[in-house]
């Protein structure tokens, strides 16, 4: 074959590769909208589950898995920042930096019923805050630190060294560059990885089964040491614990949790654009 | 007179082993226009950026010997080295303006100073904007990108950043070696009227560039100083030999 055709197959077979990869997503999303979008309703969203949750809506879960989300954010965002900013800006190679690193690796590569678990010794148990929204939001917050840590560090090295040199040139120090020169470039990235760290969280089922999630709840919680229902375990209730679940509402709720992550990714999206166009360099 | 800055028997090694100075002594004198040249790799920049200390940035460098800035070692414990940096400012080879406008850089300096008062800001941003000579050319768009400088506006620009710290040394790192001809001429024609003022420390962008503006003159080959002097000594009548090559063209 000529180099030119050989180039024109690899073009394709890349093309094809790539768009490969919109099917199963667009699928995926059509799907459950077709199931779920006819249980979709003023009171589906904003009325109590009743009748052994076959009928009612899903309100609790909606506004626990908010709250969890929220945890997770509070929880993450400011150990994750933190630990970047220490890894990216002051101990590139030393001895707490590498057992940091090695720290993060397996944290992201432990599976989340691991984590779950852990939530259940460690906060639930040990701490003593038995089942509650503060312990299921450390267990998340945990493991969403990864995403948090890599992404913002990645973030945080991307801005040019220029600046850094620039700014303590001008008598700056270090804290105060890191402040005013490196975090405001850095910050659509570190935003969207917390962004998508905090959508995993919000669609995890295993953290908060022995952490924070009640099977069954109408009443809202009233601190963070009550428990609270929350839109994926109440997902996976309704689908296995409950005979004679009807499924558009199962779908429903799909759909929704499906809703409420889509609509973090593109905050974050928007995020990101909204900044970059800010700077100008 | 004591001389304004001192370097005496400095070494520096990188942290892969370059041995980037060797023993390098000399003084500079205020209200100069100091000139280290020589070729590549010679150890003119790791020799500026001892002076601010922005060498501390480098990790895994070290350091021997002592630089004298007004009679004190800048190495000895307990020196304020952003306190240094706003004394001895620094300005790079290619223009950096920071993210903001005109005014924004020239007044990032005081601020992180702590200076807020408003009038103080606004004074200084004319006077080294004036010193600068880029005063005529931005008066009217001060708070405009300053990323939409030309290049040779951003390298007055950044002049005129350090200048607004009213430093006592001024350091220019290769300062026009990404302008034109014409640029350069007003950078140089700048050098000039700063070193009333100020004590000028530079490496330029050739050994014609080096003649023009200096009025001392240090030349560095290999991490060694190779000789030292009066800029119409070093560029008429050389000493050493080295010295003379370089100057003639015969090789760098």
């Amino acid at each position: 074959m000529k180099p030119q055709q050989v180039q024109k197959l690899a073009f394709g077979i890349i093309t094809t590769s790539a768009a490969l990869v919109v099917i199963p997503i667009v699928l995926v999303i059509l799907f459950i909208i077709v199931k779920g979008i006819g249980a979709l309703s003023w009171t589906f969203l904003t009325a109590v589950p009743q009748n052994g949750m076959t009928e009612g809506g899903i309100m609790p879960a909606i506004l626990g898995t908010m709250i969890l989300t929220l945890g997770t954010a509070i929880v993450c965002i400011p150990l994750g920042i933190g630990a970047a900013i220490y890894l990216a800006e002051y101990a590139r190679d030393n001895r707490l930096s590498r057992w940091v690193r090695l720290a993060i690796i397996n944290l992201a590569g432990i599976p989340s019923i691991v984590y779950g678990l852990f939530g259940l010794g460690a906060f639930v148990l040990f701490l003593n805050l038995g089942t509650s929204i503060i312990a299921g939001s450390l267990t998340l917050g945990i493991m969403t630190l990864p995403v948090v840590i890599s992404t913002a560090e990645e973030a945080i090295l991307a801005v040019p060294q220029e600046f850094r040199m620039v700014s303590q040139s001008l008598g700056a120090t270090r804290w105060q560059t890191i402040r005013r020169q490196v975090l405001p470039h850095a910050m659509p990235g570190i935003i969207t990885g917390i962004i998508l760290g905090l959508s995993r969280a919000a669609g995890e089922t295993a953290p908060i089964l022995f952490t924070v999630a009640a099977f069954y709840l109408p009443n809202l919680p009233r601190s963070a040491s009550d428990q609270t229902m929350a839109l994926p375990y109440h997902l996976y209730v309704i689908s296995t614990q409950v005979p004679g679940m009807p499924l558009s509402i199962q779908y429903g709720t799909a759909l929704v949790l499906l809703l409420l992550v889509l609509s973090l990714t593109l905050v974050a999206t928007l995020i990101r654009t909204r900044m970059r166009r800010r700077r100008d360099w | 007179m004591n001389p304004k800055i001192s370097a005496q028997n400095v070494f520096y090694t990188y942290a892969d082993g370059t041995e980037a100075l060797r023993n390098v002594s000399f003084d500079i004198d205020s209200n100069q226009i100091f000139v280290l040249f020589g070729p590549a790799r010679s150890g003119k920049t790791t020799l500026l950026r001892l002076f601010n200390r922005l060498s501390d940035l480098t990790e895994g460098g070290s350091y021997l010997g002592t630089i004298l800035f007004n009679g004190q070692n800048i190495f000895e414990r307990g020196v304020n080295v952003t306190d240094l940096r706003r004394r001895i400012g620094m300005v790079f080879a290619v223009p950096t303006p920071l993210p903001g406008s005109i005014r924004d850089n020239l007044i990032y300096g005081l601020k992180m100073a702590g200076i807020r008062s408003r009038s103080i800001l606004d004074e200084r941003v004319e006077r080294s904007l004036k010193q600068a000579a880029l005063w005529d050319e931005v008066k009217d768009r001060l708070d405009t990108s300053a990323f939409a400088l030309s290049g040779g506006q951003k390298q007055r620009l950044c002049i005129a950043r350090s200048l607004a710290l009213e430093p006592e040394v001024l350091i220019l790192d290769n300062p026009t070696s990404g302008l034109d001809p014409l640029s350069t001429g007003m950078v140089e024609d700048t050098l000039h009227e700063l070193k009333r003022r100020y004590t000028i420390i530079m490496v330029p962008h050739s050994v014609q560039q080096a003649a023009r503006v200096a009025t001392c003159a240090a030349f560095m080959l290999d991490g060694e100083l190779i000789e030292v002097g009066d800029a119409k000594q070093i560029f008429g009548n050389p000493q050493d030999q080295r010295t003379e090559d370089y100057v003639t063209g015969r090789f760098g």
